[in-house]
């Protein structure tokens, strides 16, 4: 009894040091400029809404414009991973051509190399094809992830349709299918845990990612949550603390969400991936 | 594979010009060696770069492992709630990658954020820690330790792998629960251990969005929180030298490459596989 006792004692403080900051912004967020220059606490006296209203207006574009556009490359991201990983998965896990194990040791040679490398040349790569600031911007954001870039995804989704017996694929052949009609009709139905997983980490990642929005994007207008998040940064004044953490607040709530609704999945499905891995 | 493959190729042919980003491609001069020559020999900013990743590396990936093991031992019984807290230890791996994460963070240990107010209470007057160069890179290593949530489910998951028969076989023979840890957990866990090194590390040496809002994109204050890739996001795009900063990036890939090579050959000696087979 009393080695449980300890033990809950533990994990409730670890809990409380873990959680502090998140609480911490919750509390901040909803103070109001006064209130968080004089009450240290944790806990606001008086609830405000003034910083969400502040915060959302504070610069010429509005945040609301921010977040569309967040969202708007998160959720193309989400459709092209999903489509073009299934696609490059599929290859490597049932179809025979030429090269295909060297093929695959290089996608997974790819897992090791740090977007840090690749984005100076991409980035000229695209500046040359006038992608860079053109008319639409998210281009250099995107393209990629509709070929099958993100060699992570294309790993797990092979390493799924592996445990996809062959004897389903062969029935459907002996009726006639094409690679296409099994591709179609019996790897992705089966695959659905594996792309559900690919789609909530592409969502969530996307929506994190700060690195290439800060790369390709130059127009306030054309500016991700993150990218926009910076701002505040240069207005070094006290009056921007509230505004501030309230939008940063309102930015996680996606993911927020996302962790809500999946935290099973998702606790689990790391689990998984990653021994294998 | 394209879109990776022949980025690669221009950015090692990059690396060994003088391109500018601004202009025309005509213009580019081979100039041999001479970017990695200044970058060894003439550039301190690209040796303090190093010095302060290695360092990050070295303090937050050891600590952040430990952390995550220390808890999932803790969480690996069955009681009520568990779920609830293993979801809740994850969640700042999820949320603290984020530019609104490593905000808040920086707020937190401003000279009058909420870190020096809890000091204040046991009469400890902190320092403004994000500001002061002697401690600001410690503050975004408890930011990547505080993030311990991932590793932590992989430790888990490895925890549960371990057969209960060794532990009862060991307590037949009378070891305790430390004895126990060293001699059963830590031996079987040993490929989970290696695994979630490696992933570490080498999440380890690319940290940048935390650094970029706490120096505001400068690696300050005095160039204490200039980790790698922010310097060769300062060379590359705020110098524009993209020749120079190809040269970086090639560089920083044989070093991480190197240092898995290192891990795995060290990991010959301490990683344990069950089925007794040396990988």
């Amino acid at each position: 009894m009393s080695r449980r006792f300890w033990r809950l004692v533990v994990l409730v403080l670890i809990l409380a040091v873990v959680l502090y900051p998140l609480v911490w912004m919750l509390g901040t967020s909803f103070k109001s400029r006064e209130e968080i220059a004089t009450n240290i606490g944790l806990w606001p006296d008086v609830f405000t809404p003034a910083n969400f209203r502040d915060g959302w207006q504070n610069f010429d574009v509005s945040f609301g414009r921010f977040f569309a556009n967040s969202a708007m490359v998160a959720l193309l991201t989400v459709v092209g991973n999903a489509v073009s990983c299934l696609l490059a998965a599929y290859a490597f896990a049932r179809l025979r051509f030429r090269m295909r194990k060297v093929w695959f040791a290089v996608m997974i040679g790819t897992l090791l190399l740090p977007g840090h490398v690749l984005i100076i040349p991409q980035y000229v790569l695209f500046k040359q094809l006038g992608w860079v600031g053109g008319d639409w911007p998210y281009l250099p954001l995107l393209v990629p992830q509709f070929l099958a870039t993100e060699a992570f995804f294309v790993f797990l989704m092979v390493q799924f349709m592996r445990g996809i017996p062959y004897e389903l694929d062969e029935a459907a052949k002996i009726d006639g299918a094409s690679p296409y009609t099994v591709f179609a009709h019996v790897i992705v139905p089966l695959s659905r845990p594996a792309l559900v997983t690919t789609a909530i980490f592409s969502f969530i990642w996307t929506w994190n990612d700060f690195f290439r929005q800060l790369v390709f994007l130059s127009d306030l207008q054309d500016y991700t949550v993150p990218v926009a998040l910076t701002l505040f940064i240069d207005s070094t004044s006290e009056s921007a603390v509230g505004p501030m953490f309230a939008m940063s607040l309102l930015s996680l709530v996606p993911v927020f969400l996302f962790f809500v609704a999946f935290q099973r999945l998702l606790v689990e499905g790391i689990n998984t991936s990653g021994i294998k891995g | 594979m394209g879109i990776t493959a022949v980025p690669m190729l221009l950015s090692l042919y990059l690396s060994f010009t003088n391109y500018d980003a601004l202009s025309d491609f005509s213009a580019v001069e081979w100039i041999g060696l001479d970017n990695y020559r200044e970058m060894f020999t003439a550039d301190a900013s690209f040796w303090h770069a190093v010095r302060v990743t290695i360092t990050f590396a070295l303090v937050a990936v050891p600590l952040k492992l430990a952390a995550a093991l220390g808890v999932a031992l803790l969480l690996n019984r069955a009681f009520r709630g568990v779920g609830l807290f293993r979801g809740l230890f994850y969640l700042p791996s999820l949320l603290g990658g984020s530019v609104a994460l490593a905000i808040v963070w920086v707020n937190m240990f401003n000279r009058d954020g909420a870190f020096n107010s809890l000091l204040s209470v046991f009469g400890i007057e902190g320092a403004p820690w994000v500001n002061d160069p002697r401690w600001a890179l410690e503050t975004l290593m408890a930011l990547a330790i505080w993030q311990f949530g991932a590793p932590m489910v992989i430790f888990l998951a490895g925890l549960k792998q371990i057969p209960v028969e060794l532990y009862e076989a060991a307590s037949v023979d009378g070891a305790g629960p430390w004895r126990q840890f060293r001699a059963v957990t830590l031996p079987m866990l040993s490929p989970v251990i290696f695994f979630n090194l490696v992933l570490e590390t080498i999440n380890g040496f690319q940290g940048f969005t935390s650094a970029f809002v706490l120096s505001n994109g400068t690696g300050g204050p005095v160039d204490s929180t200039l980790m790698y890739t922010l310097n060769l996001y300062i060379k590359g795009f705020t110098e524009l030298r993209m020749g120079y900063a190809s040269a970086l990036a090639w560089v920083f890939l044989v070093a991480i490459a190197l240092i898995t090579v290192l891990l795995f050959s060290t990991g010959r000696f301490w990683v344990h596989y069950a089925d007794g087979e040396d990988r």
